[in-house]
């Protein structure tokens, strides 16, 4: 018997080490290695509603980036700050229902209700969650994934805002390329914005709540104050989705708390690659058209998307951008052991 | 005192949603958010059992939960054992597992007021003077000697004790010679058995619906985390609690708030004391 032992072995590419340093600006192979992935998610991005063949596909863009943006800020929660929130449609309906009534109660226009309902939702968000932030692990989940059904149920319980007929008249964009555009440029605008911030002096410390929150409180600082400011930031997107939601379907109603925008962020995030930020944006642009596709079918579509989540979840953790941006910057050969 | 009787009634109830929960949850660590589409399950195959094929309401009842019971074991033996000890990855997988049996039966049009199971006892005896159905009285019985049943099961016999070993240290247990994966596996599949049995007990009181599925499973989570995540003895006694709140919300607030008061359980137990009120895991393991 002579079983041959191997190995896969993983090397960077060189123009990835050169492009490290200083040497990047030196060709424009370099420069473009640098710049490509970039360039053709940001103008790939801004083309989109341009070729889309009908108004309804055009719809389906929205959305998409509606939960891109929310399956950013549970990728950012649960893999820089350690705090894995499956309450998104939390966001998402108070963000919503705060640009309802500002709308259609006050009268104000889009321009301010986005911007307000973004901030003073991201607030409210945060208020409701200081509680629960010294929550870890499992608790902290369990009880994020709570906060949605429970709002949904104290509306229809206390009959208000609409109860379960929901907010209707609500005004919408002024036209539907203002109602894509903005949302496109927010997607990329929070994208690059947080990977800039994971980056800074304050992401560190993010990530230090996340990797050992003891050694962050030995250091003097308040882990609970910075996962407020985590949860702010998060907040803050899931909000601004959910205001933009409710002027697409000009419609605010329980349904937003309801688990949906609970589960596709997450499910985009886990086949879209675990803390990467790209990789849950991808995973949007990859699961929202299938589950279009599959309307037809009803709530099979909620099925077949939850198989593929377990079917990620088990064998493939990793995620397709991870497992792009191996194959983008190191090449892998068999060496005998 | 029809207050006392009811909130008797749905505590008992809510301990047999409950302790299937509890019982995976303290031997494998594994929280099993399938645990509501299990009931459903359970529901559904008696009633295709009874319907379809026309059997003795008994032996469906019989099959089913042993159906129900090899659904949860292959569900942990090809999925969840993959995953264990991520306990994000846990609940994400089981979640999903959860709705896509629900998902799954909705699609197939399995919604409506036409699938019920009869009742095991026709009529109703009075208690003082509050007319009680047979079949409720017959729910209390049952789970108290489910309960009783239990904890003999984990106290004389070997592979309760087992159960228990692992429970309380994996290590120590697998150093005398305890399969930890079988036991989890058979943990999973007793557990599931309690959830087809808490089916086939409450399902006969309304319509077997998708929506019973998500709304056991809340309640089951409200149950073990007010009682403490993995001690079975805390969740039936948080069951009593929340039953009781539960009556006494809908006797003088109204029916609606039934819900938000196991969701407002949830959300201040977890802030307040999250090891729950009889728990006893270690404060550090759970915040900071």
């Amino acid at each position: 018997m002579n079983i041959e032992e191997r190995r896969k072995e993983r090397l960077d590419r060189g123009i990835k080490v050169r492009t490290d340093g200083i040497y990047a600006i030196m060709s424009l192979r370099e420069l473009s290695y640098l710049t490509m992935p970039r360039l053709v998610l940001i103008v790939g991005l801004l083309i989109l509603p341009l070729v889309m063949p009908s108004m309804y596909w055009q719809r389906v863009i929205s959305i998409v980036c509606i939960y891109s943006l929310l399956a950013l800020s549970f990728d950012f929660l649960a893999h820089f700050v350690g705090l894995v929130c499956l309450g998104g449609a939390f966001f998402i309906g108070i963000g919503g229902y705060l640009a309802a009534i500002l709308n259609t109660y006050f009268g104000m226009p889009p321009l301010l209700t986005i911007p307000i309902a973004t901030v003073v939702g991201a607030g409210i968000c945060t208020l409701l969650l200081l509680p629960c932030l010294p929550l870890r692990g499992v608790y902290f989940a369990i009880v994020s994934l709570m906060y949605p059904l429970l709002m949904a149920r104290i509306i229809e319980a206390l009959n208000i805002l609409g109860g379960t007929d929901g907010i209707v008249g609500v005004d919408s964009f002024a036209n539907r390329w203002i109602e894509q555009y903005f949302v496109i440029l927010m997607v990329l605008l929070f994208l690059f914005g947080m990977r800039r911030l994971v980056n800074l002096d304050i992401g560190l410390v993010f990530r230090a709540v996340k990797d050992n929150d003891q050694a962050v409180r030995a250091s003097g600082m308040s882990i609970t104050f910075y996962k407020a400011i985590a949860v702010f930031i998060a907040s803050a997107m899931g909000c601004l989705s959910g205001a933009c939601l409710v002027h697409i379907y000009m419609w605010s109603g329980i349904s937003q708390f309801a688990l949906d925008f609970s589960i596709i962020p997450i499910a985009a995030t886990v086949i879209g690659g675990a803390g990467t930020l790209v990789g849950p944006v991808l995973g949007c642009f990859i699961l929202v058209p299938i589950s279009e596709l599959l309307r037809d079918f009803g709530t099979l579509r909620i099925v077949f998307y939850s198989l593929i989540l377990v079917a990620f979840i088990v064998f493939r953790s990793e995620g397709v951008m991870v497992y792009g941006q191996r194959k983008y910057h190191q090449f892998e050969r068999w060496v005998k052991i | 005192m029809d207050i006392l009787i009811y909130g008797t009634i749905n505590s008992m109830a809510l301990a047999i949603m409950a302790l299937g929960f509890a019982l995976v949850y303290g031997i494998s660590r594994v929280p099993n958010f399938a645990h509501g589409a299990l009931y459903v399950v359970c529901g559904f195959v008696t009633w295709s059992l009874l319907r379809g094929l026309g059997l003795n309401y008994l032996v469906s009842i019989f099959l089913a939960m042993i159906i129900t019971g090899v659904i949860g074991a292959l569900i942990y033996q090809f999925v969840l054992i993959r995953v264990r000890g991520m306990a994000i990855s846990e609940i994400i997988a089981s979640y999903a597992i959860g709705l896509a049996i629900l998902e799954g039966f909705r699609w197939w049009g399995f919604k409506g007021m036409t699938y019920t199971l009869p009742v095991f006892v026709e009529g109703s005896i009075n208690i003082g003077d509050i007319p009680v159905d047979l079949h409720r009285v017959v729910i209390v019985g049952i789970c108290a000697a489910v309960v009783a049943f239990l904890w003999l099961f984990t106290h004389y016999t070997r592979i309760g004790l087992a159960l228990r070993g692992m429970a309380q240290d994996e290590r120590a247990a697998l150093m005398l010679g305890i399969d930890s994966d079988f036991m989890a596996v058979v943990a999973m599949a007793v557990g599931s058995m309690l959830a087809g049995l808490a089916a086939v007990l409450l399902l006969p009181l309304g319509n077997i619906v998708v929506e019973a599925g998500y709304n056991v499973l809340i309640l089951a989570i409200a149950v073990c985390i007010v009682g403490g995540l993995g001690s079975w003895m805390g969740a039936v006694l948080a069951a009593f609690l929340i039953g009781f709140a539960q009556i006494l919300t809908v006797v003088y607030w109204g029916a609606h708030y039934q819900m938000v008061v196991a969701l407002l359980a949830i959300i201040f137990t977890l802030i307040f004391k999250p090891s729950g009120l009889f728990g006893r895991q270690k404060e550090l393991e759970e915040r900071v």
